[in-house]
């Protein structure tokens, strides 16, 4: 049995110990925010966050996380207004949307361990996650916008 | 078989060819809102326009029903119908936004319900061709405006006064002379006795009095939501008992399956059962390929289960396909003359007469849509009923190939539209549907069909691959006088038909025989060329193909006359007019001419604004370069300007692009300039990356990392977007697609006024590189 804590909850799991953490958050515990976008942490529309850390879901078995603490876009902030997800809604980022989960929780990350990145650090940190519609000129922006006070 | 000889197995871009009888229901139900308003409605409306559109012969027609696509209950919420699919565009917002513009209601107070796919009640649902706002802005007004001076006809006779001295204001009925007022939820339930407005006598808003049309200050309806993770793509639903399903297919299209082995699959923890789903011989249209499934309690283990799988094809037909022959035979075909779709004076003769002769020949590969959400789809089949849940462009195509596809009568099927993460028209195909109610039926239970990225790139509906042969002949002073193009790519028809040889009109018309250029002497071939795959149409279709060779030799023609490219275009464009191309069955989007002509005034406008805005002309670092390009496509004028910077090492960036578009009369600035700054990125994409080749019938690439796509860290730095002003009536014209295809010429042009290189066959890959 392996025990993860996801958005403050404990969640229990015994079967396949490789399944890979995106499709147990999607289809075990019902969390849906967290798309599938390759299965090769390629794009990274499955990024949560564990711990602190920025992490494809995809490619992250279950049991990988055991016993650590994993936060999904449902869990971000608790009426979703963290600085991020604001900045989103004011720049108008999304356009299909699909890939927003990844962005935001990648955005999220990257705040948390650099509050103030120029543009080029931004550039750089969300190159992991592609944007088929192509809003990258908006998620740049909005990250920008979120790390100076939305 | 001929592709215009059937068209009644069509829908799609192809669908101006097929003109049916519109039956509508005499009975139209209302929205079911309890103790909403039911309005009487005019059983058939006839499109009463300031101008016509295409949209009547769509199949199924539109419908204006104020009945159908508004409820106002009680408590004052105003319920609009969504009734074409979300991927993107914004669609789900900016129509029920116009209803609620003509309705004086407040947006704050609509609320949007997606419909489920019935042509019959709501009228056509084709999401693609760029069509929901030039098809709907004014049925969508009449809507509203019907709703409107219902409640205010209801008000008035409340208070015992004429309608006249009414009127409706922000989601209340006021009577001016005494200030009385009513909400609309106290007039829903008198609303609903009053008969319907017929569509003529009609007063719809002035423009000048409009809160959201036109201002862009309205967010997409789904912008919390997807913020949040709680927007609901296919992916996404859930339903009690449901078994999830991914599928092993023919690596090759045709092929089939022969034998598999189960039992390693099987073994693998979740997997429940291995069940061989039913192929269709191609071509087939949506038909599913067919293969085998491994059904199990979730995704994961499903896709570790068909790794697992033992599995003997037969590859059928395809076998052989290899794109490097392929290019070579497309490119011999290209250099012998071939079907004439297009013939003005004598192209032959002016050739051959010439001063000089500039050739081009220009390649584009197959190019996959890979929106970030893979085809997926559930399906409930319980006995002779299916419910269907599922991001598909077509609704109601959708619905009929599920009904087709299972043996039961259309009306036993239900199609929820969820959110559709990308579609770029792939998504108009429904064989995933298929695929799902099949499983679903046999499985006796809900099942989610999920395609892995793998699957995706693999057996996508493919970007056509094609060769586009230009012949300019010049005279001694530098004018063109000869203009021959042939364009050889196997056709969208040929999933459709077998032994399809020929481009079909809608594919002519996208860029070839409505070629714009002021030259005495034209002609405009297309020679055979067979298909190995499915092939479909992807976001602006063969416009990319034909304005990547178009624009591009207007680059060359610049550089061997010593002009300036802009000029150049200028020049080529002619005299302000409206183009009449000597083609037989012009396809024009679909639109009737006299709507939507060509018109070079409008061209050359979009050219002299982006010129301006963008400052054509302006110094650029050493080692930058400027393009320009301008094309028509879905009925709008579109030009763009890049300036490319190009390293020593070949290494491309874009520091700048400027956009001008004249879509007509427009809803929502906001969107258009997402769907721009987007379409900058895909255009970039195909330009740098885009190619998907075949070795021995299969697919080469696989994932992300073989066929890229634009990441941020080399997207362009700035985007500018310049949105037209539209004349008083302009109508509206495309948005979603047309501005992909001047990207790639646009930056060809620059990466030549850069480095002297001009690329003629895409991707550019390492083609910089020295």
């Amino acid at each position: 049995m392996i025990k993860v804590k996801i958005n403050g909850q404990e969640q229990s799991w015994d079967g396949d110990p490789d399944l890979p953490l995106l499709w147990f958050l999607r289809d075990e515990a019902g969390l849906t925010g967290t798309k599938f976008g390759c299965g090769q942490a390629l794009c990274g529309a499955c990024t949560v966050i564990v711990d602190k850390e920025a992490v494809r879901s995809c490619i992250t078995s279950v049991n990988d996380v055991a016993g650590r603490e994993i936060t999904t876009i449902e869990g971000l902030h608790p009426t979703g207004d963290h600085p991020v997800q604001k900045a989103w809604r004011q720049v108008n980022v999304p356009q299909c949307g699909f890939c927003q989960a990844g962005q935001i929780m990648q955005a999220a990350a990257l705040l948390m361990d650099n509050p103030k990145p120029s543009h080029e650090q931004i550039r750089e940190a969300m190159s992991g996650n592609i944007c088929r519609c192509g809003c990258y000129q908006r998620i740049e922006n909005a990250v920008h916008l979120a790390s100076t006070g939305v | 078989m001929n592709f215009i000889d059937n068209p009644g197995k069509l829908r799609g871009f192809e669908k101006n060819i097929k003109v049916e009888k519109v039956s509508r229901r005499s009975i139209l139900k209302g929205l079911g809102v309890t103790g909403g308003f039911v309005l009487a409605a005019p059983v058939m409306s006839r499109q009463a326009f300031a101008y016509e559109t295409g949209a009547g012969k769509m199949p199924h027609g539109v419908v204006v029903d104020p009945r159908v696509f508004v409820a106002v209950a009680p408590d004052g919420v105003v319920t609009i119908i969504a009734h074409r699919s979300e991927m993107g565009t914004g669609v789900r917002t900016s129509l029920p936004l116009i209803v609620a513009e003509e309705m004086e209601a407040d947006w704050s107070r609509v609320k949007v319900q997606q419909a489920h796919g019935d042509e019959v009640k709501f009228g056509n649902q084709d999401t693609d061709g760029s069509r929901s706002t030039r098809h709907y802005l004014m049925p969508m007004r009449q809507i509203g405006a019907s709703a409107r001076t219902m409640l205010e006809q209801a008000a008035a006779k409340r208070w015992g006064v004429p309608a006249t001295e009414v009127k409706a204001v922000n989601h209340e009925v006021v009577h001016g002379a005494s200030g009385r007022k009513f909400g609309f939820g106290e007039l829903a339930a008198d609303a609903a006795k009053e008969s319907v407005p017929s569509i003529e006598g009609l007063k719809l808003k002035d423009p000048k009095d409009f809160h959201y049309l036109t201002k862009g200050k309205i967010g997409i309806v789904d912008l919390h939501d997807i913020t949040t993770g709680k927007a609901g793509y296919g992916a996404d639903v859930r339903l009690p008992g449901m078994k999830y399903a991914v599928i092993a297919r023919p690596p090759v299209t045709g092929g089939k399956l022969v034998s598999f082995d189960p039992d390693g699959a099987l073994k693998v923890s979740g997997v429940e059962k291995v069940m061989q789903v039913r192929g269709w011989p191609w071509p087939s249209k949506f038909q599913p390929l067919g293969g085998v499934a491994v059904i199990a309690r979730n995704t994961g283990a499903a896709i570790k289960g068909r790794d697992a799988l033992k599995l003997v094809w037969d590859d059928g037909p395809n076998g052989k396909y290899d794109s490097v022959a392929y290019r070579k035979e497309l490119e011999e075909a290209s250099r012998k003359p071939g079907l004439v779709v297009r013939k003005e004076g004598d192209a032959d003769a002016a050739l051959k007469s010439a001063d000089k002769v500039i050739v081009g020949e220009y390649y584009l590969p197959h190019l996959a849509h890979v929106s970030m959400e893979p085809p997926v789809a559930v399906a409930d089949v319980k006995g002779d009923k299916a419910e269907i849940w599922a991001p598909v462009q077509s609704p109601g195509g959708t619905r009929e190939d599920v009904a087709k596809t299972l043996g039961i009568p259309e009306q036993n099927v239900t199609v929820n539209v969820t959110l559709l993460g990308g579609g770029f028209g792939r998504k108009s195909k429904c064989d995933f549907a298929l695929e799902a109610a099949l499983l679903s039926k046999e499985l006796g239970a809900p099942v989610k069909v999920q395609w892995t990225r793998e699957d995706d790139v693999h057996h996508d509906f493919l970007h056509t691959v094609s060769v586009e042969r230009i012949e300019a002949g010049l005279d001694k002073n530098g004018k063109v006088i000869a203009w021959r193009h042939r364009s050889v790519a196997p056709s969208i028809a040929s999933t459709f038909a077998a032994g399809t040889v020929h481009q079909a009109a809608f594919e002519l018309g996208m860029g070839l025989v409505d070629m714009p250029f002021e030259i005495a002497n034209i002609s405009c071939e297309n020679p055979e060329a067979a298909a190995h795959t499915r092939i479909g149409w992807f976001r602006s279709v063969s416009n990319i193909p034909r304005a990547f060779a178009v624009q591009s030799m207007v680059g060359e023609i610049a550089h061997a006359t010593g002009r300036d490219q802009k000029e150049t275009l200028l020049a080529l464009i002619g005299s302000p007019r409206i183009v009449k191309p000597e083609v037989k069955d012009l396809w024009n989007y679909g639109e009737p001419y006299d709507s939507y002509p060509i018109d070079t005034a409008r061209l050359r406008k979009m050219v002299e604004l982006v010129a301006e805005k963008g400052e054509w002309g302006r110094q650029v670092p050493k080692g930058h370069g400027l393009g320009i390009a301008v094309h028509r496509s879905f009925v709008s004028y579109i030009a763009t300007i890049v300036e490319v910077a190009v390293d020593d090492k070949g290494k491309l960036t874009v520091p700048r692009v400027d956009t001008a578009i004249d879509c007509g009369t427009y809803v929502n600035p906001e969107r258009i300039e997402s769907q721009i700054e987007g379409a900058a990125i895909m255009g970039l994409s195909l330009a740098k990356y885009g190619e998907l080749t075949f070795k021995d019938g299969k697919v080469e690439q696989k994932n992300f990392d073989d066929f890229q796509v634009i990441r941020m860290d080399e997207s362009p730095l700035i985007t500018n977007v310049y949105i037209v002003a539209p004349g008083p009536d302009t109508p509206p014209s495309g948005v979603g697609e047309p501005g992909v295809p001047p990207f790639a010429p646009a930056l060809m042009n620059a990466i030549f006024a850069a480095t002297g290189k001009r690329i003629r066959a895409l991707p550019i890959g390492k083609q910089l590189e020295a």
